[in-house]
């Protein structure tokens, strides 16, 4: 997610007088602390008046992008609008009407039956990877159906079905510009690491204005928030392809355009393809967030579902979108290492299409079954196999234990009382200078004088935005969250390293856990230590363990397995070749994994709003019911350059780390 | 060039697929918003299947339930059809002010919004529903991190409910915090629910909670008009906010203003349609305690209840 920002800023490596410019911010940092009491009030937080008003300054600004349609005054917001309401409704108004039989063009009369699309989908999993994927894929849409949540689903995945090849094409497109021209390469680079650090509030509202609330909007928030890894991947791809197999085109006399749709895409097709794998994730991580802002389907049946307090139904929706994630992942990587078949010249069409013909006949016989058999169609709620009751039941009855009631009581107290208050009524004491100084100290001991700059600039901006403390309160919960979870994932991850097999176990658990929606958690957790800084703290940890974990494992197995026998050899113990050899191997890896929990943390504690906090999450939310665009995007890039200034000190930090172990 | 070809083909299409059964309106669908809780949800399904009988198109979107009326006042959605007066008055007010909707009459129904406490809590303190019990009984509201304060949990920010105001005003012992949703709130209540412990919290009748968990309003001096704006006012003389909100405030429906003219049908019928307390309560029940889905409890209640909706229906449409 995150090495965009760094790639694009080298920096240099260290220097001699390092340890004594760190050691003077540290002595400023400490000494402007101490001295608080007799600070002046301008050294502690900056005056309100020297704010400048930076909200009302973008609102002007983007009023006079916006246009008013009103008055006819031309503007941005007529093209996006006519996008809107002319191309982008066609399509989504097609996919609608096939899949849920929403009343539009070509007005196939009824959805297509449930059975239909499973078998189908089911041969198409056969085809791309076997038996495995065709029962994931069958699997799926047989239990969507059977549960109750059929006609939702295909609401989510028929906007999906525009947002996501929306997505593929642009960052296709834009992918070739920055691989072609180093200019657009050196523009877009900051653009995206800002856009992949940007809270997804600060899309939503933009998306409503611009692009019409309903699915239309939640199409162009998925869309942007899918397409940057696509961006990526592509130009990526099209870097690495080999001299000789350009050469080889040229010589065969290709024109410019055969060299890129005949050479250079397939040849990047495997780097193509993990983009595509990753837009679609990236589009299903949106599908709950864009329902506050009209997306119809699985994301605003949850909301509404927590909103009546029905946790095992919304269970139930959650592990539809997890099935839905994990379906489209297998497929799209299935696809990637499928390769292209190639068949003797003169194998007859129906040899050569013989899963295509499966498909299709599987998908007649259904369809036509379905138009006898009602159950065969649609799954009525009542037929449903849904068990939200009893999985309500069974979960109060759960959190109402005697002795999960004493267990997270303490734990509610002893972190509340006694850890996070504490840690978080410190930072807010910290003198505004002064904790400016100890980030760019932080910054500096890790990547050098460059993030340390930025590390300056980054902050002294939050400052000037007049959100301080509230930024603060976000980083507070930041912080916790991942210390929290580096506890958790760092054993976990060791532990899962030593065997193969508990390894995938884990990694599973990981991918699970990561597509899970996270709003579901957050009413368990609140039922457990109530509306407090725990609750905030834990349920971002539950999505910061993962990353950590997952590159833990990943970084303790790709020690060479020369190395470990040498360390064998010499005899080392366990935990003598673990701390002595793994870890320093394993450590560039590891702090990637580190750093991408500090972006998740960011992330998740703009959802943590939904439990209640009194930080930037909590303004945002706000923002999202009116029309303040200036202050919200304000407050997003206020998030956006914390997370920066972490992203660009640890990624350099191993990055410098990598080299010196000679990884590359 | 294609896709225009297609979508005139859509256009025409649409125009030749839907033969008027009430000339007048306009082919185009209505669009009817629907929210996070369940009565505006099967409300609008009421309604939307009302239309849907007269021959109009219908469709719904998700959205949220401030910002709709940006959305109305644009025309990007129709009508709106639960406007609470302490919850949404300030954004309808706002949006009014801008122009584009207007006040299309209000339900019959009242909305109340105030602290709450669900039935259990008044065994621990018997002294309720009087505010003034409240001092007393805080020990029974504290949590770990309140100290000997009680804890109220308040509704999220946005809503703008100046519980720490009132707490202040009235020299009330608690720590006032904001839930970040509606959602929390419940689940606050849920937590509490199995072995009873007291709480107070910001809920609002009608809703779907009545009938999970029963539960009382606490009582606080009556409203005056400007108890918030004016000191005076309220039994304390120099504070703001030392009364209750409103015990009877209205419930609104709102309509886009280009509706009339493209769809005078609809928005005849629109203006009659008037919901009562138990009927809003009756179509909440069917999806919250029942399990029904939204459009089946819609339909289910349009059966039951013809009486009701058909007076509100134009002649010979049914």
């Amino acid at each position: 997610m995150a090495d965009i920002a760094t790639s694009a800023l080298p920096s240099r490596p260290a220097t001699p007088p390092r340890d004594r410019v760190l050691q003077a911010l540290l002595l400023l940092a400490v000494l402007l602390t101490a001295l608080k009491p007799v600070l002046p009030d301008m050294l502690i937080r900056l005056p309100e008046a020297w704010i400048p008003p930076f909200a009302a300054w973008l609102d002007a600004f983007f009023e006079a992008i916006k246009g008013d349609p009103a008055t006819g005054r031309f503007g941005l917001m007529m093209i996006t609008r006519w996008f809107a309401e002319g191309p982008l409704d066609f399509l989504l108004g097609v996919a609608a009407n096939l899949l849920e039989g929403k009343y539009r063009w070509p007005f196939v009369s009824d959805p297509i039956p449930w059975s239909a699309i499973a078998v189908a989908g089911a041969v198409l999993g056969y085809y791309l990877g076997g038996w495995k994927i065709a029962l994931l894929a069958g699997g799926t849409f047989v239990w969507t159906a059977t549960m109750g949540q059929w006609e939702i689903t295909m609401q989510t995945l028929s906007v999906l079905a525009v947002a996501a090849p929306m997505g593929f094409a642009i960052g296709l497109v834009v992918g070739i510009a920055a691989w072609k021209w180093k200019a657009v390469d050196t523009a877009i680079r900051p653009v995206l690491a800002v856009m992949q650090t940007l809270p997804f509030y600060t899309y939503l509202l933009p998306a409503v204005i611009f692009f019409k609330v309903g699915p239309t909007a939640g199409a162009i928030a998925t869309t942007i928030y899918a397409t940057p890894p696509m961006i990526l991947m592509t130009a990526l791809g099209l870097k690495k392809v080999s001299p000789e197999i350009v050469e080889a085109g040229k010589m065969s006399g290709c024109t410019r355009w055969q060299m890129l749709t005949k050479v250079y895409i397939p040849s990047a097709r495997t780097e193509i393809l993990v983009g595509v794998n990753q837009v679609i994730m990236l589009s299903l991580a949106m599908v709950v967030l864009t329902a506050f802002i009209g997306m119809p389907g699985l994301g605003g049946k949850l909301l509404a579902m927590m909103n009546s307090f029905k946790l095992g139904r919304s269970i139930e929706i959650g592990i539809t979108i997890v099935l839905v994630a994990i379906m489209l992942d297998q497929m799209s990587k299935a696809w990637v290492h499928k390769l292209p078949e190639h068949f003797e010249k003169g194998t007859p069409w129906h040899v050569r299409h013989k899963y295509l013909l499966i498909g299709i006949t599987g998908f007649v016989a259904f369809f036509v079954l379905a138009q006898f058999v009602e159950y065969f169609n649609e799954v009525g709620r009542r037929q449903s196999l849904s068990m939200g009751r009893e999985i309500d039941s069974v979960i109060k009855d759960f959190l109402a234990l005697d002795v999960v009631q004493a267990v997270t009581g303490t734990i509610r107290y002893v972190l509340n009382v006694w850890v996070l208050v504490p840690f978080r009524d410190a930072l807010l004491w910290i003198p505004t200078p002064a904790f400016i100084l100890f980030v760019m100290a932080f910054a500096y001991a890790l990547g050098g004088k460059r993030p340390a700059i930025y590390a300056a600039v980054f902050f002294t901006l939050v400052a000037l935005s007049g959100w301080w403390d509230r930024s603060i309160i976000t980083l507070y919960s930041v912080l916790s969250a991942v210390f929290i979870s580096t506890l958790i994932g760092l054993p976990l991850g060791i532990f899962a390293a030593r065997s193969e097999k508990w390894a995938n176990r884990i990694l599973i658990v990981c991918d699970t856990a990561q597509t899970f929606p996270s709003f579901i958690y957050l009413l368990p957790a609140i039922m457990l230590f109530g509306i407090t800084d725990t609750t905030v703290v834990l349920s971002i940890v539950i999505f910061t363990t993962v990353p950590l974990t997952r590159y833990t494992i990943e970084g303790l197995r790709a020690v060479p397995a020369e190395m470990t026998e040498a360390a064998d050899m010499s005899g080392c113990t366990r935990w003598q070749k673990l701390t002595s050899v793994q870890f320093p191997l394993a450590m560039p890896t590891l702090a990637v994994g580190f750093n991408q929990a500090i972006m998740f943390a960011f992330f998740m504690v703009i959802i943590a709003a939904f439990i209640g906090t009194q930080d930037l999450g909590q303004e945002l939310q706000r923002t999202l019911a009116g029309t303040d665009l200036g202050k919200n995007f304000v407050l997003g890039i206020n998030v956006s350059l914390m997370a920066l200034t972490f992203d660009l000190a640890i990624m350099s930090w191993a990055n410098r780390r990598r080299k010196a172990l000679g990884l590359g | 060039m294609k896709l225009k070809h297609l979508m005139s083909a859509a256009a025409l299409a649409m125009v030749s697929a839907t033969p008027g059964l009430s000339a007048e309106d306009s082919s185009e669908p209505i669009v009817i918003p629907i929210h996070n809780w369940s009565s505006q949800i099967v409300m609008s399904h009421v309604v939307g299947q009302m239309y849907e009988m007269m021959g109009n198109n219908v469709e719904y979107v998700t959205t949220d339930s401030q910002a709709v009326y940006e959305s109305v006042r644009l025309g990007d959605v129709t009508l709106e059809l639960e406007v609470w007066e302490g919850a949404f008055g300030a954004s309808f007010r706002a949006a009014l002010e801008k122009g584009g909707l207007h006040d299309a009459g209000d339900h019959n129904a009242v909305t109340r919004e105030d602290w709450w406490y669900p039935m259990w809590t008044k065994d621990a303190c018997p002294g309720l529903p009087d505010w003034e019990a409240l001092n007393d009984c805080a020990h029974l509201f504290a949590t770990p991190e309140t100290g000997d304060k009680g804890l109220f949990l308040d509704g999220p920010v946005d809503w703008l409910k100046h519980g720490k105001e009132r707490a202040e005003a009235l020299g009330l012992n608690y720590v006032v915090r904001n839930a970040g949703s509606a959602a929390a709130l419940w689940a606050h209540i849920g937590a509490a629910e199995a072995d009873k412990t007291p709480v107070l919290v910001f809920n609002w009748t009608p809703n779907f909670a009545e009938a999970v968990w029963p539960g009382e309003f606490v009582e606080f001096p009556a409203w005056e008009d400007g108890c918030d704006k004016d000191p005076a006012k309220g039994p304390i003389p120099d504070k703001l906010y030392d009364c209750g909100n409103p015990a009877d405030g209205y419930m609104k429906k709102a309509a886009w203003d280009g509706m009339k003219d493209k769809w005078p049908n609809a928005y005849e019928v629109l203006t009659k349609i008037s919901f009562t307390n138990p009927q809003i309560a009756e179509m909440a029940k069917l999806v919250d305690i029942e399990d029904y889905e939204p459009e089946e409890a819609a339909e289910i209640w349009l059966e039951e209840n013809e009486d009701i909706w058909k007076q509100w229906m134009p002649e010979g449409a049914t």
